[in-house]
């Protein structure tokens, strides 16, 4: 592999090197990391709340809430719910928000025939 | 057989011929799929990655084959049954790191790497010595998830096939192996896919079923259904529903869950047969509808697993299960027969087999693969042998691994899965997830951060397993019997009291990629690091499907 492969779709765009300094391209790892570092931030912190509680609280996990079914065992099932729920978000705004910027730029450098 | 009174129904269970009958046709079945699929496999894309011409449902429900192993299964219904809430956690953590890797991993590896984890990691590094230490922790990962599902094949024997004798279990170990090897070779990925497809159907469907039962024997309440395992476990009693009942008893245990906890959630995005999978698909598109198809299976599944798991100790009881000849794995199996009798066992012990079957299928192709791929064609030959030539030695590498993976299941027999599975979590959450999230997100990574990093969290996890409880020096408090991989009790050379060892090993593996990076004055290579960045988001110049 040769160190600069050359990009040949645009003449403007001649390396990664300058699409990677174009200001659409900033734009879009931008909103890319905008959107996934806040959101693992928040499910790891949902989790690990989880952990410690069912590690140190016991006695608020064990409590009924009806019949059998105690705080602990909805605390497990919220974690089931976030887990569907975030999926379904990030690949509704992936879809939406990254995808079409991506496919741009990639036929910008790639050439539109590929 | 010699001491019939200890073990009260369960030595027996179920009709072996039944058992081995059915699982002999899904035998014959998915190898002719497998011989079928494989005809069209010409180049190293097509034996690696399956010509990268799967869809993202169809992957996704691979995934699933791949990654709900006997430990899922067996292990966890196992743990939920005998150790109640506690072993729920292994149900969260699974299923929650697949947001790690939905996330943070999928798309971007889809459109860096080729064929292996080591070309995502040595993409803008120097190649030769980061592609050896991530190959070197491939096979290290690889290895740990092998015995583990090996040691479930011999103890599920011993229940479903009524083979008691050591020799008969080693036997179908090696059985076991044998067949994995033949489907690897014929298939390469295409076959091995299919074979997982095939498997998560099977195991979705059977796991379905016996949910449905289980509830419809309690009105589909699940408050009645928990009320009944309490009432079934005199020794725990209500403790079964609350948690701390495994990890509960000390301030280490307590900390020993914290580790599971953590080793399970950075796990998965680290595990190179599940970073292989994204290179059979496309798209980083398809790869992304991959990781959802199989978040959703995967999730249904594990809700499966909680209501199989009290299921099991409301209608077999945790005692009868603890006395059975699997131990805490056959609370499914057990729960299969009180539930449909031998035509029931027999199915689900086939769907176990078969689950056993496939993820070692997957394990194998991908560390022959990283041999092949990276240790022999990428620093030994230097690049120089031909796409055909390196997968001959794949195909050689096959061979190796399995005669490896039958040896090792036979000295892992009767081992606890979940728990193996758990720490080739924590070596893969340790070694390799640290390497990942810095080249794919931090510029001015380098090489000597890498293979600090790598080397790092490889050797410390292991070292840290080698030296804790797991190994040697855990003893039954009552009988003072040996719980650890040595037998004998009066070997005790453990100095780490954790069983789980990612508490330590993951957050130095991190340091030390930060360490070993801030103190090289190698600089970044700003083109290659260009090149990473733009087509890991872009997907240009991303490796595209082969055309037939």
């Amino acid at each position: 592999m040769s160190e600069t492969r050359r990009a040949d779709g645009d003449p403007e765009l001649t390396t990664y090197r300058d699409v990677q300094l174009s200001p659409d391209f900033s734009e879009l790892r931008r909103r890319f990391r905008r959107f996934v570092f806040p959101m693992t931030g928040l499910f790891l912190a949902w989790y690990f709340l989880y952990v410690l509680l069912a590690d140190y609280a016991h006695d608020f996990m064990s409590q009924r809430v009806f019949g059998n079914i105690n705080v602990a065992l909805l605390f497990g099932l919220g974690q089931f719910v976030s887990t569907f729920a975030i999926t379904m978000i990030y690949v509704r705004w992936a879809n939406r928000e990254i995808d079409p910027p991506a496919a741009q730029m990639r036929e910008l450098i790639e050439g539109v025939d590929q | 057989m010699s001491a019939p009174l200890l073990v009260p129904l369960a030595s027996d269970v179920g009709n072996p011929t039944v058992n081995i009958l059915i699982f002999a046709l899904f035998v014959a079945a998915t190898l002719a799929i497998v011989i079928r699929a494989s005809r069209n496999n010409k180049t190293a894309a097509d034996y690696y990655a399956a010509g990268r011409n799967f869809t993202g449902p169809q992957n996704g429900i691979a995934i699933s084959g791949d990654y709900l192993s006997a430990a899922s299964f067996l292990g966890i219904a196992g743990a939920i049954a005998t150790n109640g809430y506690d072993g729920f956690l292994y149900s969260i953590g699974f299923l929650v790191a697949w947001l790690v890797a939905l996330l943070l991993v999928a798309e971007l590896i889809r459109n860096t790497g080729r064929f292996t984890m080591a070309d995502v990691l040595s993409f803008r590094l120097k190649e030769r010595p980061v592609r050896m230490a991530a190959a070197i922790s491939t096979l290290g990962v690889c290895f740990f998830y092998l015995l583990a599902q090996m040691a479930g094949a011999g103890g599920l024997v011993a229940l479903l096939l009524g083979i008691h004798s050591r020799a008969g279990q080693n036997l179908v170990i090696a059985v076991v192996g044998l067949i994995m090897i033949t489907y690897v070779l014929v298939g390469g990925m295409k076959g091995t896919t299919w074979v997982q497809i095939i498997k998560a159907v099977l195991l979705v469907i059977g796991a379905g079923v016996m949910t449905l039962w289980v509830l419809a024997k309690y009105s589909f309440n699940l408050s009645s259904l928990l009320g009944a395992a309490v009432d079934k476990s005199p020794a725990a009693g209500e403790r079964l529903l609350d948690p701390g009942l495994q990890y509960g008893a000390t301030g280490i245990s307590k900390l020993d869950f914290i580790s599971l906890a953590l080793a399970l959630v950075l796990g998965t995005a680290g595990l190179p047969h599940v970073l292989t999978r994204f290179y059979t698909v496309p798209t980083s598109k398809e790869a992304r509808r991959s990781v959802t198809w199989a978040i959703w299976i995967i999730g249904i599944f594990y809700l499966f697993t909680l209501v199989l798991g009290y299921g099991a100790a409301a209608l077999v009881g945790p005692d009868v299960i603890r006395a059975a000849p699997g131990k805490a794995n056959s609370a499914a199996p057990l729960l299969a027969f009180e539930l449909g009798g031998e035509l029931l066992l027999g199915l689900i012990s086939a769907v176990a087999f078969a689950t056993i079957l496939a993820v070692v299928a997957g394990l194998t192709i991908t560390a022959s693969t990283s041999f092949a791929h990276d240790i022999y064609g990428s620093v030994i030959k230097k690049g120089q042998l031909s796409g055909t030539g390196e997968v001959k030695v794949a195909r050689i590498t096959v061979l190796v691994i399995g005669v490896v993976a039958i040896v090792g299941g036979i000295f892992a027999n009767g081992q606890n899965i979940a728990f193996l599975v758990a720490l080739a979590f924590a070596v893969a959450a340790s070694a390799n997830l640290p390497t990942i999230l810095y080249s794919l997100f931090w510029r001015r990574f380098n090489t000597r951060g890498a293979l600090w990093s790598i080397y790092g969290g490889l050797g410390s996890a292991i070292i840290l397993i080698a030296f804790s409880p797991v190994v040697s020096g855990k003893t039954d408090a009552k009988t003072g019997a040996s719980l650890s991989m040595i037998t004998d009790a009066g070997i005790d050379f453990h100095w780490f009291p954790l069983d789980n060892p990612g508490i330590v090993s993951i957050p130095l593996a991190f340091v030390l990629g930060w360490l070993g990076t801030v103190t090289s004055r190698e600089g970044t290579n700003v083109d290659k690091f260009a090149e990473m960045e733009v087509r890991s988001l872009t997907g240009a110049g991303a490796e595209k499907a082969v055309k037939h």
